[in-house]
């Protein structure tokens, strides 16, 4: 199917099938239970669910497989989410041109900055986009803010131009961001008993663009040009010694790989017509190095898992509080009951970043390969166990 | 001129801190090779030492004063710290003001300690993973200690204030005065820096470990237990980051995430000195820090705006492209 093979095309067909129906799937307790908490389907976390989700794939095509670890990804996204939002200012509300001026302005930044950063390699290369990153970062707060409105944020007003759209609506407000007509902000409820299930339009426009940059990746992943990267990523001695030259190789992956953090950058701003600098800070690009790490680097579908586990943890977890815990184990007795609240709780809540500091660590420390790859080794071990089964049948007792 | 030597001196004293943190970065890599994220971190629980011990020194008991009493018509409850019963109360309110010093002394063995747990228990796994993974594994264990400390001492700043006999300013010239603690954090940290240099340089010891950064294989094959040492050395090196963070606390009051503020600018101002080599991250310590005092002037500002916010980035990226290894980093190391 469109140029897969057998494997990659149920990969894709699956994840279609997880993004489409994820209202159904993340919504799955009744909303008036008591773990209703735990729903995840609301329009506003599912749609940073697949941006980061987009911002993650991107990345990964530069860290998984070249293995270049970039510290200054998020200065990309937030030059999309700028652009994004000018054009909101300038031209129209509806979004194509907008996603399509920050990917375009993403990808110029980043071979810029990839063409200087390429130079070096290891950890230089790291701190040579982490200084970039920075400096971006404090360039946005202070010297650009006539471009960027500084500590604020730019912000849609009501005396912007929009050229080809209205500056105000009708009854005085700003316009809605849309897609031809089709407002981002949009939604149905469908109530089936106790369950509630909300439809966004912005949603389903996110999550459209991250199948079709999912399919994208994986055939960069596939493709000679992907193979190459794997080579750069394995030996890059014995590459140039072969007579290759890598550089064109990696500054393509860097410069597709920023053009992705556009991309989610413009998406962000679609959905929430503003731009701060404070995602361009050095800990939004840790955030996305935690997120492929997490997922597994390397292969198709862990940035995507990452993503998703580290927004659900930010949004979920930190909503449970010590009243939330008490009622989860009023069936203790009270003294016990105080003792395993008071052992969760730094846990939860406020303290989610500890949370996920130690499953980080956990996960770099013994399996590097990630959530997908502890997905592996339990396929494995069951598959063992099928495998051992008709043995252990096979040899009777003795009596 | 004064203006100068006045800029001059506000870059020392932030370079101090940035020369403490660089050296203990490359004591670190230069030893074991590991690349330490979680370096930030230990410059934070330095700095909390010594609020630690300032809560220590404070904690008291309550005796009810039965000759006074309080708005409401009760006995006035008094609180007297605990050391000031012991010491009487002159020595007493002397000790509990001199704190942060003497929290040098609390926060060695314990960075020390923290220093040897981190390496036994964590980091001894990946010295044979890349440097990638060492990256990210000291990376989750500074967001991990980090929250810690959020969560025992909150999120708000805690002042951590000087002696009374070191705050203030110190009339320099006839027109230069100067706080006189960052004068003392200056000295201290010429001090620690010139002590690891002396100890490493004049003890057999510290023979030991300058050739095993060198040649870690042939020193082994000497029959020496290198891994001990090197071990020894991150005790210090987390020491020596410990203590810049308690000297610090006075300067700016110690919050949570005052460690990873500073881990950027270290590291990019130990791959602008070399990395793994000593006298280069002290070196572009001080000149990192004196570069960015100077572009704050007004006069700069003016000609270029922005460019005290970076200029640090700047040098390095200037640095990084044309001398590839850094100031003073040698060949063959992190290539």
């Amino acid at each position: 199917m469109f140029g897969l093979d057998k494997k990659d095309s149920t990969l894709l067909l699956i994840v279609a099938l997880l993004t489409m129906l994820a209202p159904f799937i993340l919504n799955p307790f009744p909303t008036e239970s008591g773990l209703a908490q735990f729903n995840a389907g609301y329009p506003d976390l599912m749609q940073r669910f697949v941006i980061f989700g987009i911002f993650a794939i991107g990345f990964n095509i530069l860290f998984g497989l070249t293995g270049y670890l970039s510290f200054g990804h998020a200065a990309f996204l937030g030059v999309g989410s700028y652009s994004a939002v000018w054009m909101f200012k300038l031209l129209s509300m509806n979004i194509v041109p907008a996603i399509l001026l920050s990917v375009v302005i993403a990808g110029l930044f980043a071979l810029v900055i990839g063409f200087v950063s390429l130079r070096r390699t290891g950890i230089y290369f790291s701190i040579l986009t982490l200084a970039f990153a920075q400096m971006s970062f404090a360039l946005a707060y202070s010297v650009l803010t006539p471009l960027t409105n500084g500590e604020t944020g730019l912000q849609l007003t009501l005396d912007d131009p929009r050229i080809l759209g209205a500056s105000a609506t009708a009854d005085g407000s700003i316009p809605v961001t849309n897609l031809f007509g089709l407002e981002m902000r949009a939604a149905t409820d469908m109530v089936v008993g106790p369950w509630s299930f909300t439809f966004s339009v912005g949603y389903y426009v996110c999550a459209v663009v991250m199948l079709i940059s999912f399919y994208l990746a994986i055939r960069i992943f596939r493709s000679p040009f992907g193979m190459m990267l794997r080579a750069i990523k394995s030996n890059q001695q014995r590459l140039n010694y072969t007579g290759l030259n890598p550089k064109p190789y990696t500054l393509a992956a860097f410069v597709i790989s920023g053009m992705y953090a556009g991309l989610a950058g413009g998406l962000m701003a679609a959905m929430d017509p503003l731009a701060g600098a404070e995602r361009m800070q050095w800990t939004a690009s840790g955030e996305v190095v935690l997120m492929t790490i997490l997922g597994g680097a390397g292969t198709l579908i862990g940035p995507v898992l990452g993503a998703g586990a580290i927004k659900y943890m930010e949004n979920i977890f930190s909503k449970i509080n010590d009243n939330v815990l008490h009622g989860w184990f009023a069936f203790l007795p009270d003294g016990i009951e105080d003792f395993v609240v008071f052992v969760i709780h730094p846990f939860v809540g406020k303290g989610w970043h500890l949370t996920l500091g130690i499953i980080f660590m956990l996960v770099v420390t013994f399996l590097p390969g990630g959530l997908v790859e502890g997905g592996q080794r339990i396929a494995r071990l069951f598959n063992r166990k099928k495998a051992d089964d008709p043995k252990s049948a096979s040899t009777e007792p003795a009596e | 001129m004064d203006a100068i030597i006045l800029q001059v001196l506000n870059g020392l004293d932030k370079g101090s801190a940035y020369a403490l943190i660089a050296l203990g970065l490359t004591l670190i890599f230069g030893t074991l090779g590991v690349v330490n994220f979680a370096h930030g971190a230990l410059f934070m629980i330095g700095a909390f030492c010594s609020v630690t011990l300032q809560r220590i020194l404070n904690l008291s008991f309550e005796t009810v004063d039965p000759t006074k009493t309080d708005f409401l018509g009760n006995p006035l409850k008094v609180k007297t710290p605990y050391v000031e019963s012991w010491f009487g109360p002159e020595m007493g309110s002397t000790i509990i003001d001199w704190s942060v010093p003497l929290a040098i002394l609390f926060a060695i063995p314990i960075m020390i300690l923290i220093g040897f747990v981190m390496e036994r228990g964590l980091i001894k796994h990946f010295y044979k993973r890349p440097h990638a993974d060492q990256i990210l594994v000291t990376f989750g264990l500074a967001i991990v200690l980090q929250e810690v400390i959020k969560y025992f001492y909150g999120a708000n700043p805690i002042q951590t204030p000087a002696p009374e006999a070191l705050t203030g300013v110190a009339q320099l010239t006839s027109t230069i005065v100067y706080p006189i603690w960052r004068i003392v954090y200056f000295c201290f940290a010429v001090a620690i820096i010139g002590a690891v240099f002396a100890f490493l340089q004049f003890t057999t010891f510290g023979m030991v470990v300058r050739a095993g950064m060198a040649d870690r294989e042939t020193v082994g094959l000497l029959g020496i237990d290198i891994d001990k040492r090197f071990t020894l050395m991150f005790g210090l090196a987390a020491a020596v980051a410990g203590l810049a963070g308690v000297m610090y606390g006075p300067i700016n009051a110690p919050n949570y995430h005052m460690g990873m503020d500073f881990l950027v600018l270290s590291f990019v101002v130990v791959v602008v000195g070399g990395m793994g080599s000593l006298p280069g991250a002290v070196a572009a310590g001080f000149l990192l820090g004196i570069l960015e005092s100077f572009a704050s002037m007004k006069e700069v500002i003016t000609l270029v705006p922005g460019i005290n916010q970076i200029i640090i980035y700047l040098v390095a990226i200037v640095i990084l492209l044309t001398r590839p290894r850094g100031l003073m980093g040698r060949k063959g190391v992190m290539e």
